[in-house]
């Protein structure tokens, strides 16, 4: 296990008051596996990873909770209460981010190279010219664009210099917000089978955050659903995708095209997100529910094991007594 | 890459040569395109003023910048050029027979030593603390920084400069009340000390009203630069503070202002005619005050023309220097 999340919240703290965008987050990370978090916007996903990674921007911050970091040498480490100089040594080499956009993550001003070098010398590597070719060519970028400017490059080429540079010092845990979503299609596979190789070649684990789910079935082995800042589903990828548990998990799945079956008819899900600030008292995805019923606005269903998955639904309420 | 750097300086050096030719050029024609003939207008004007006559070679002086008109206009250019080109700016009429080229090179290292000097500190100063103010907004210093900057830059130099004036100089008497230096002293051992504690006033005052300007401007452009990827991701791969804050935030925030900077540095000589003439300072701005005043036509052109070639000299900089910190613009250039 290289993570255990546990109880995690993170609030937006507002002039009126706090707005809680991660509630009640508890999962665990294998090591080498890749997890994705899948949602509509502002279900809270990318706010989670960041919270993962201690990278949040105030006002939001970590108000409750625990994430524990198991890395390959010394101790556990809670992520949430270490100051930010305690976690410098952690970062990059034991987790590392990829952005959504890479042509705003890398530095306009600065060469491939010394964006890559700073990192590496950072955190004790000699030869830092070497390895920033070897990384390079990782993701198939010829080593004498490291001479490039960001604004130079392709936008594929970006995000897979982006790819190349989270993984410059060996990380164990990498998190990676949307790196897809501002590619067109072909690079987006490409992308994805890159990160699958990788993953096998070098072992490193990976939270991966979209809101495309067809696109988590081919990359992910586990998938988180998020609803109002809560998990709503968790389960195997095959599985969530095949036989979701969750009536938003299905409204998600059949809102986007599949990859790689014939497309037929798409279906939306009515209405839109909830309003954090005002979440309804039993489940948040209520009043959008085709499937609702009475006890849908008394209580709020917790996530609890539907066969091999979890699911917050009381709709397997009945199964659940039917077996006691 | 290295191409496209020569061809974007190339091209600049072009266009700044066209620019300083039409400048040339407008100097020369402005005073022609006046109804009638300029130069017996200012003759005769300069014959009420001072009640005598004008001698030959001041009006030679004033024909040959203003246009004999027995002479065609393409032979008079033509003069003018080859006088500009040997830095012959003609013969001053308040200070006759003293050619203006002459009173520019005396006024020149004045203003240079003090506007110069000052806007450097300035910039330095105020775009330093702007870092550390913007930073972190709404910490600590930001809190007493920004206020106070706003405060300076919206008070009128020319106030500040006075109630300096008047407390300092005349109620406390630690510092002159104008000039540029003891005359007691010129070229004598204690020369260089009095020019320095001439030199305290005009120079507090003018880093005291513009410094203000440059830490509001930065801070800014930093809290902007503060919440984009590319400094979090400096966060996150584990870099000291100091150098996110510099390399990452400050080395982009700091664009915008090298413009600015270099503006400010084309202004020096221009700028420069408030505080020289609250504090009598010998400088350029004061030499055209004076020109004004004294209707020194020949000298006003003189200050003018340097003027506009400063400014264009220091854009030219501004751009060379823009394309050696911005990467971007190399491809805007091509």
């Amino acid at each position: 296990m290289i993570l255990d999340v546990k109880g995690l919240n993170v609030d937006y703290i507002t002039a009126k008051g706090a707005v809680r965008a991660v509630n009640d987050v508890s999962f665990q990370l294998r090591r080498g596996e890749i997890l994705g978090v899948a949602g509509e916007s502002g279900c809270g996903k990318s706010t989670l990873i960041m919270a993962l990674i201690r990278l949040l921007r105030p006002p939001a911050a970590i108000t409750g909770g625990q994430v524990w970091l198991h890395p390959r040498e010394g101790e556990p480490v809670d992520i949430a209460s270490r100051t930010d100089r305690e976690l410098r040594r952690l970062r990059w080499r034991s987790m590392a981010v990829v952005l959504q956009s890479a042509m705003d993550a890398l530095n306009p001003v600065a060469r491939l190279s010394a964006q890559f070098a700073d990192v590496l010398r950072a955190h004790g590597y000699k030869n830092t010219e070497e390895r920033t070719a070897e990384l390079l060519e990782m993701v198939g970028i010829s080593p004498d664009r490291a001479r490039s400017y960001p604004h130079e490059m392709s936008g594929g080429m970006r995000q897979r210099a982006m790819i190349a540079l989270a993984l410059a010092c060996d990380p164990e845990l990498v998190v990676m917000d949307e790196p897809t979503t501002a590619v067109d299609v072909v690079m987006q596979r490409q992308i994805l089978a890159q990160i699958l190789e990788l993953r096998e070649r070098l072992g490193f684990s990976v939270v991966f955050v979209t809101h495309d789910l067809s696109l988590l079935v081919e990359l992910a082995d586990r998938i988180a659903i998020m609803y109002g800042g809560r998990i709503v589903e968790l389960g195997e990828a095959a599985e969530i995708y095949r036989a979701p548990k969750h009536p938003y998990t299905k409204g998600l799945r059949d809102s986007f095209p599949p990859l790689h079956a014939p497309v037929t008819r798409l279906n939306g899900i009515p209405g839109t997100p909830p309003d954090l600030r005002n979440l309804p008292t039993g489940c948040a995805f209520e009043p959008r529910c085709p499937r609702r019923f009475a006890d849908c606005t008394e209580r709020r269903p917790e996530l609890l094991a539907v066969g091999d998955a979890l699911a917050a639904c009381h709709l397997h309420d009945r199964e659940r007594t039917a077996r006691a | 890459m290295k191409q496209g750097r020569w061809r974007f300086l190339t091209k600049r050096v072009a266009f700044y040569l066209a620019t300083s030719w039409s400048a040339i050029t407008l100097n020369f024609l402005i005073p022609r395109l006046m109804p009638g003939d300029p130069s017996s207008v200012i003759v005769r004007q300069l014959q009420r003023q001072s009640g005598e006559s004008v001698s030959p070679e001041a009006v030679a002086a004033i024909q040959k910048l203003f246009g004999d008109p027995r002479a065609g206009l393409l032979q008079q250019y033509w003069d003018y050029l080859v006088s500009i080109a040997r830095l012959d700016f003609g013969l001053s009429v308040s200070r006759f027979p003293t050619p203006v080229g002459e009173l520019l090179a005396d006024g020149l290292p004045w203003t240079l030593m003090l506007v110069g000097a000052t806007t450097v500190v300035a910039f330095v100063l105020g775009t330093g603390l702007g870092i550390a103010a913007g930073w972190k907004p709404g910490g600590r210093l930001d809190g007493f920084l920004s206020p106070l900057s706003t405060f300076l830059t919206a008070v009128p130099y020319f106030w500040v400069a006075l109630i300096a004036l008047y407390v300092f100089g005349l109620v406390l008497g630690w510092f002159p009340l104008g000039g540029g230096y003891d005359p007691d002293l010129y070229g004598r051992p204690g020369f260089l000390g009095s020019v320095l504690q001439y030199m305290v006033m005009p120079a507090t005052t003018i880093v005291f009203s513009a410094f203000g300007g440059w830490l509001l401007g930065m801070r800014n452009m930093m809290i902007t630069t503060v919440s984009e990827d590319y400094v979090l991701l400096g966060r996150a791969k584990g870099l000291s503070a100091g150098r996110v804050m510099f390399r990452y935030a400050a080395r982009n925030a700091l664009l915008p202002s090298v413009t600015g900077f270099a503006m400010a540095i084309g202004g020096v000589l221009g700028g420069a005619l408030l505080t020289e003439i609250v504090f009598s300072y010998p400088g350029i701005g004061y030499l055209l005050y004076d020109a004004v005043s004294k209707r020194d036509y020949p000298l006003m052109q003189g200050v003018f023309l340097l003027t506009t070639l400063t400014v264009l000299l220091a854009n030219f900089v501004a751009d060379s220097v823009y394309v050696m910190i911005d990467p971007r613009t190399r491809e805007a250039g091509r």
